[in-house]
């Protein structure tokens, strides 16, 4: 008779006394703490050369706030830098993440739960094609969207930074559509819609009464982690000549880097604080409906 | 008797009378008067329905036709996938239909929106509202209707209390269980007043005891409510413990649709005779009218075979059995007994056939009969291996 080796195994495993058993813990429970020490140092050494970098300057050796004065002040005469060119970027990254993730929404979700209802296999053509974006690199896109943005700008519309959103919607797509797919396929969305439509409910009541609070979590996240894309996109705005909050810290690097360095520090703790909110507010929706 | 059930009964009096005695030459002014009479009513109507799914090769409902009278309670009854679903979503408005066309109260809904319908749906897939409480989703139907807060409050408790649910107004789905969850989806289709509820087997996913329960406080309600109601189900017991009339489906239309005791008694076909209780089939010989079974004269249904060697479905109450040793009449035919199931109050006894003539009749296999009869009349002594003789009783019977 063939032993199968897994269940084998395990019979040994559970044989063990338990002395043996409570080492093998420990040893797996100290692996663990190394991985995760390293994996965070990884991750916030640069952070921590950044924070040092805005706070000592590179050349003299000072220690000196001024960077965060300047930006907390808004005012960088002090230290010889122009910050109206990152309050404009700052102000039009803003505005991206909103346009970005309203035109996002009304694009994605309706067409999402439609398609979900009605055709799995144009779910599966949809997912291959909003995840293209992650698997071309950006500099490719600008070519393509380099005539556009020369027709958009010249015959349609301006020079407008806030353009940029329609590449943005593009850009973002991928991350959107994973997280309004992961809450798409969390409930029986065809149930429920039969459900409400034959107690008598339309269409749009269905889907702001029925779809929306049911997808409201993965929404959410669509749109934070869509504004976290936004923030950080430097690729498509440079290479099309606009200003968003990436060039703009670029600019300000020639200048100042200290003071760019330090903003770049900010951009990123908002992206972290939002996507920690998203967690706290995802958590505190679902224990309110389990527990009591 | 109501004024809805006289109104139902004259409406069906008079298409019996057109059906019967003038046929062919019903007028399409009459057939409107009828449609008119059945509309006062308010019963429900699909006819001449096909569906076929797109890319599928054979029709899911293939000139489906049902009535159902006011405040009926009919079953639709059949194996998976013989398109009981599929009638009943056709019927919501689920589901478009290719052909044929849908009246309720003689108005052709055919081409009305599911919203439009009024007609509530509980299906076997827990359909609750997760981000709404069960009081929630009880006043949705209403809340849609555009009713006052305090007023579907009010209807709303009330088809709660009717599920036995008040308790649970507060509760969410996921604090529910599978049977309060499938109690607040009936209170939530209740809660609409609907034409027809709409049932479709909403008991499968509950465990035996459940769904006992439920299928017989759903009976008690829908007569208490006297709502009209179409369930969908798989499981003959439940069908003949809620049913007013039981429509067998096979390959996507009603073989037969009649009361759970007309069907029992009096199958239409083969496949009828076979879904619902136990049958046995026997050779005999049969002139249309009556057959001739283990020498024993047995009268025949409408639609039975005619032949010289035919198989006559016969019940297993209506065999009787005695020991070889005491048999002194000269029909039946001998058995030796392989199983005794005591039933309480009934006993089954399956027995093989010796004769090998019958074997080769039965294509090869061993001819098994089984026998029900009152524990009382179990012979004395009778014991596995025991020589029986089986026969028919004069009980009407279905020759195929
Ligand atoms: N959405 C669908 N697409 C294609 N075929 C379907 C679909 N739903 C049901 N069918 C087919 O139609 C037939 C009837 O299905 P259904 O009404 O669900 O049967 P039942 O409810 O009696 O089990 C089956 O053969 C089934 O495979
Ligand atoms: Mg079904």
């Amino acid at each position: 008779m063939a032993v199968n080796p897994e269940t084998a195994h395990r019979t040994v495993g559970a044989a063990n006394p338990p002395q043996l058993r409570a080492i093998r813990l420990r040893r797996q429970r100290i692996f663990k703490a190394i991985v995760l020490t390293l994996t965070l140092l990884f991750l916030f050494i640069p952070l921590a050369s950044m924070l040092l970098f805005t706070v000592r300057h590179p050349l003299s050796g000072q220690w000196s706030l001024a960077p965060w004065q300047a930006i907390f002040t808004g005012n960088g005469e002090s230290l010889g830098a122009d910050l109206t060119v990152l309050w404009e970027g700052l102000g039009s990254s803003l505005l991206l993440c909103v346009v970005t993730v309203v035109i996002m929404l009304v694009l994605m979700v309706p067409t999402m739960v439609i398609v979900h209802i009605r055709s799995r296999r144009l779910e599966r053509a949809i997912e291959w094609v909003a995840t293209l974006p992650l698997t071309i690199p950006a500099i490719v896109l600008v070519v393509g969207l380099g005539p556009i943005y020369r027709w958009l700008s010249a015959d349609v519309f301006s020079t407008d930074p806030v353009w940029l959103c329609f590449a943005y919607v593009v850009l973002v797509m991928p991350f959107a559509f994973r997280s309004i797919a992961v809450g798409l396929n969390s409930i029986d969305v065809k149930t429920l819609v039969e459900a409400s439509r034959s107690l008598g409910a339309s269409w749009p009541r269905v889907f702001f009464r029925v779809i929306i609070p049911n997808l409201w979590q993965s929404i959410l996240s669509a749109s934070f982690i869509s504004i976290a894309v936004v923030l950080g996109e430097y690729t498509v705005a440079s290479l099309l000549g606009r200003m968003n909050l990436q060039v703009a810290l670029y600019q300000l690097g020639q200048s100042n880097s200290q003071v760019s360095t330090a903003m770049s520090l900010l951009a990123l703790m908002f992206g972290v604080i939002l996507l920690v909110a998203l967690d706290l507010i995802s958590t505190a929706m679902r224990t309110s409906k389990e527990g009591k | 008797m109501t004024l809805a059930d006289q109104k139902a009964a004259v409406a069906e009096a008079s298409e019996s009378f057109i059906d019967n005695e003038l046929g062919a030459t019903v007028t399409e002014a009459a057939q409107a008067v009828l449609e008119d009479s059945t509309e006062r009513g308010g019963g429900i109507r699909m006819q001449h329905v096909d569906k076929i799914y797109p890319g599928a090769a054979s029709k899911a409902l293939d000139d489906f036709n049902l009535d159902i009278k006011p405040g009926e309670m009919v079953v639709l009854l059949g194996g998976s996938g013989c398109g009981k679903s599929t009638a009943l979503r056709a019927l919501a408005g689920l589901e478009d239909i290719q052909a044929g066309r849908i009246l309720v109260g003689g108005q052709d809904v055919t081409a009305t929106p599911v919203n439009k319908r009024n007609m509530a749906m509980v299906s076997q897939a827990y359909s609750l509202f997760p981000h709404m409480t069960a009081l929630q989703n009880v006043e949705f139907g209403l809340e849609v209707r555009g009713m006052k807060k305090a007023e579907r409050r009010r209807i709303a408790m009330e088809k709660l209390e009717l599920v036995g649910l008040t308790d649970q107004a507060g509760k969410y789905t996921q604090q529910m269980s599978g049977g309060q969850q499938q109690r607040v989806a009936l209170a939530r289709a209740l809660a609409i007043s609907p034409r027809v509820l709409l049932l479709d087997e909403p008991l499968s996913a509950l465990d035996a005891k459940v769904r006992v329960q439920l299928r017989d406080e759903i009976r008690r309600i829908q007569l208490e409510t006297g709502t009209t109601t179409v369930f969908v189900t798989h499981d003959q017991e439940e069908a003949l413990a809620v049913a007013d009339r039981i429509g067998v489906m096979n390959h996507g239309r009603i073989e037969q649709i009649a009361a759970p005791q007309d069907l029992y008694q009096r199958p239409a076909t083969e496949y009828v005779a076979t879904f619902i209780g136990l049958t046995n089939r026997l050779p005999g010989g049969s002139n249309g009218s009556e057959a001739v079974v283990f020498g024993q004269r047995v009268p025949l249904l409408e639609g039975s075979k005619q032949g010289p060697l035919v198989a006559v479905l016969v019940r297993p109450e209506a065999l009787t059995l005695t020991p070889a040793e005491t048999n002194t009449s000269n029909v039946g035919e001998h058995a030796r007994v392989e199983t005794i199931h005591f039933l309480g109050a009934l006993v089954r006894v399956d027995t093989v056939i010796s004769s090998g003539e019958w074997q080769r009749w039965n294509g090869g296999e061993q001819l098994r009969v089984t026998v029900q009869l009152p524990a009382s009349e179990l012979p004395a002594g009778l014991a596995i291996g025991s020589d029986v003789v089986v026969a028919p009783r004069a009980v009407p019977a279905l020759a195929v």
